[in-house]
């Protein structure tokens, strides 16, 4: 291909929008897998406001890398979600479900209901979330375009131990930003889930990790190669280092430097995982210039995103600093 | 399951849920605009009625948003999901159009809807009013992206084709192409048709029970003032969509109208009131007829040929009954609803508009019409395009995602379940909204008062001062 630079630079723009969903509603998802563990209503009704004026935008980071891969790669788009489909389709149901047990909380008389239903789907999304990510990193057993023949073709227990990892991961990143929006006795409680939400965290990724070459052959191989292994080995001190300066952290209560070390690490696995699959966009074998749409697609798409991610940016920025501050009592 | 292939099952998922979203779409494409209107007049004149109008709305508006959001995300990944065949070879189009989409609206309409509903006290009126305004606006452009994608499926331009993958040329001719003004204007005017009846159908019950209730009068004077404007306009715009679609699909104004033959020449066509169309005799039985009239509204003459389906060949044509009778659904719907807008005007000038119990029973009646509408409208236009997905260029089997039928019927009952309880859920809500009546809405005017002394207004906007007042 002769027009080799724009895959790449779209490659990099999806991992962008979708680091970007990860972390904003990685927060809200990590409200709702800690809602079994703050009983009061009030109290979840004080995590709910937290989230409720950034909770559609957060949603839309998803929408916006699912029409990216679309538009940029629809090869992709259409090999991987169908291959995904029976979880996908669950994760949508779950995410409608969620989605609306938030929104009629408010107007209900009796919240119990709700809150379960609401924890049980954010639980179910994140899990299914976490778990086609493991599929992807194993590869889609088939070839070419025909993985929909294959209904379970999804599974795989590397899977469960990446959606495992994933919901664990949420709710960490749910703690760290309800210690920055909450105050007084919820915000002790969310400081005290921060040593053993990590724990988790660390030793979910260290089993990832380890299990990865083992489900991925061309990843094996890379990783194993000189430089690499420094590579890895750095990326893996510096997980290690923020996650101990994460604990130390909630210790002297340093409220914000706990959710940007958090999203750090977000950012630095997500990146750890691009570079690993790099070039590859869909294991085995689908790489990013098959993928790509053509030129002329990706170009036109190029000028708005220039446009338009600058504004959106800024106004989301806008809008995270108006809701600022401590949410004091519930907006329900 | 019932017989159905796997292409049906496919279609009948994308349809379902395609139609349920579609209901969130346009109540809030409609609310959003009319909350706009309703806080620049709070603005302008200071009269709390229109206060107590935007508070009796925004808790639905919310709902529909949110509702919209959600189920927007599961059309976003069902054209990868169900239609790979179509995502791959026209996502460097279609795929291109949804992104724009994302970028110019989602974000725009998700962002200043925080601000919208929680802005209370953190910022200024003139800024929660941008925000309305801006929330407004992105569902416009929301919808502009979308149907410039839908239409290009219509009515494909500015493309070329290279390994059986469609490449754009020409974006100007993709997005504006042949179909896209037509239908922009067509589905932007319904939904706030749509609206409009759902809020007079609403303001009618509460005036049938008490028709003193100042709120619920100016409601529904407003929402009628709406469709007597846009009513008509949109007639016309129907007719001119018509005539569009007459030019660059004639096969789907043949099965709208149930043609079959080719007429000899200089008969006009007649149009087929009612009639029990059957594909496989390929005639219509039980027929009345009005002669000549569909030449007239087709090709504004009295003699005007319209082609029979006869003309392509029987796999090339859609399913005749159901487009046929979905378009004639929309249309007596819609001169149904101009017949009641007629009424409107006649009683509003005798002065008995809020008290007619007739009248406000028929208004009652007609809450669901628009909505109603819209979806005989898009089963017309889609059913209508049918045996191709892009019309002429790529047919619906090519596009489809290779699943078993297993498979399908599984994902389909799922969903079918969630969408089915969310509606429960969600009806329930409805009817516990609207219970309230109007005048309950209107803040009172003392609060009114300390907010403006204290100079620390309680922002009169927000949901949170409805639940307080």
């Amino acid at each position: 291909m002769n027009n080799e630079l724009f895959p790449i630079v779209w490659f990099g723009l999806i991992g962008f929008a979708l680091t970007l969903y990860v972390i904003l509603d990685g927060f809200s998802l990590g409200i709702g897998i800690l809602f079994p563990f703050v009983r009061d209503d009030e109290q979840r009704g004080i995590m709910l406001t937290s989230a409720s004026p950034f909770w559609d935008g957060n949603q839309t980071w998803l929408v916006l890398s699912t029409a990216g891969l679309y538009g940029a790669f629809p090869l992709v788009y259409a090999s991987l979600l169908p291959a995904m489909y029976l979880p996908l389709v669950l994760m949508l149901m779950c995410l409608f479900f969620r989605g609306m047990t938030f929104e009629f909380r408010s107007e209900a008389d009796s919240y119990k209901g709700f809150d379960i239903g609401f924890s049980i789907a954010t639980l179910a999304v994140a899990f299914i979330q976490g778990m086609i990510v493991g599929s992807v990193i194993g590869g889609l057993a088939s070839d070419d375009s025909n993985f929909a023949e294959d209904a379970f073709g999804w599974f795989s227990w590397f899977g469960l131990c990446t959606g495992a990892a994933l919901v664990i991961g949420y709710a960490l990143l749910g703690a760290a930003w309800l210690i920055v929006k909450t105050e007084g006795r919820l915000q002790r409680r969310f400081y005290s889930m921060v040593r053993p939400l990590m724990s988790l965290f660390v030793v979910s990724m260290l089993t990832v990790v380890v299990w990865t070459p083992f489900v991925n052959e061309r990843i094996a191989e890379r990783w194993s190669r000189f430089p690499n292994l420094l590579w890895l080995g750095l990326v893996a001190v510096l997980m290690l280092g923020l996650a101990v300066a994460t604990v130390r952290s909630a210790a002297r209560r340093h409220e914000k430097r706990i959710f940007l070390l958090v999203v750090a690490m977000f950012v630095l696995g997500l990146i750890g995982l691009i570079a690993s699959l790099y070039p590859i966009m869909l294991p085995p074998d689908i790489t990013l210039w098959k993928a790509a749409s053509s030129r002329s697609s990706q170009q036109f798409l190029l000028v708005g995103y220039a446009i338009m991610i600058p504004i959106t940016l800024g106004y989301t920025a806008y809008s995270y600093r108006v809701f600022r501050g401590k949410v004091r009592e519930s907006e329900e | 399951m019932l017989g159905l292939d796997t292409v049906d099952l496919a279609r009948l998922q994308f349809s379902t849920t395609v139609m349920y979203h579609i209901i969130f779409l346009a109540l809030s494409i409609g609310l959003s605009t009319y909350l706009a209107f309703l806080e620049a007049m709070w603005l302008k004149t200071g009269n709390r009625v229109y206060l107590g109008i935007y508070h009796y709305w925004l808790p639905h508006f919310a709902v529909n948003y949110a509702a919209g959001v959600v189920s927007g995300v599961i059309m976003a990944f069902e054209f990868g999901t169900n239609w790979s065949g179509f995502s791959s070879k026209a996502g460097g189009i279609n795929g291109v159009l949804l992104t724009y989409e994302v970028i110019t609206a989602f974000f725009l309409e998700a962002g200043f809807f925080g601000i919208m509903m929680f802005g209370e006290g953190r910022v200024s009126r003139k800024v929660h009013f941008f925000a309305t305004c801006i929330v407004a606006l992105g569902a416009y452009i929301s919808t502009f992206w979308i149907l410039a994608s839908n239409s290009w499926m219509q009515t494909p331009a500015g493309y070329a084709i290279e390994n059986g993958r469609f490449i754009p040329e020409n974006w100007w001719h993709v997005i504006f192409n042949p179909s896209q003004p037509f239908r922009f204007v067509h589905m932007s005017l319904a939904a706030l048709i749509a609206t409009a009846f759902v809020v007079a159908g609403i303001a009618a019950w509460h005036l049938y029970r008490n028709n003193r209730d100042t709120v619920a009068r100016k409601m529904l004077s407003m929402a009628l003032w709406m469709l007597t404007f846009v009513v008509p306009l949109q007639i016309v715009a129907g007719d001119v969509h018509g005539l569009n679609t007459l030019e660059h699909q004639p096969a789907k104004v043949a099965a709208m109208e149930a043609y079959w033959k080719i007429e000899p020449e200089r008969a006009g066509m007649p149009m087929v009131v009612f009639a029990w169309p059957d594909p496989e005799q390929e005639k219509n039985r039980y027929t009345l007829e009005i002669p000549r009239l569909s030449s007239l509204y087709l090709t504004h003459s009295l003699t005007g040929k319209i082609q029979g389906l006869e003309q392509w060949p029987e796999d090339e044509r859609p399913y005749v009954p159901l487009v046929f009778y979905a378009f004639r659904l929309m249309v007596y719907l819609g001169f149904a609803m101009l017949g009641l807008v007629a009424l409107s005007l006649w009683l509003r000038k005798r002065k008995r508009l809020y008290d007619s119990r007739w009248f406000l029973v028929l208004t009652m009646l007609a809450t669901p019409a628009g909505v109603i509408a819209i979806e005989a409208g898009w089963v017309t236009t889609e059913a209508g395009r049918q045996p191709w997905i892009i019309y002429g260029l790529l047919r619906t089997v090519e596009g489809v995602s290779p699943f078993s039928v297993s498979t399908l019927v599984t994902s389909l009952v799922g969903l079918w379940g969630i969408y089915t309880l969310i509606f429960a859920i969600g009806a329930y809500f409805f009817f516990k909204l609207v219970r309230r009546t109007p005048e309950e809405s209107l803040p009172a005017e003392e609060q009114h008062d300390d907010a403006q002394e204290n100079r620390a207004p309680r922002h009169p906007f927000s949901r949170r001062s409805r639940r307080d007042s």
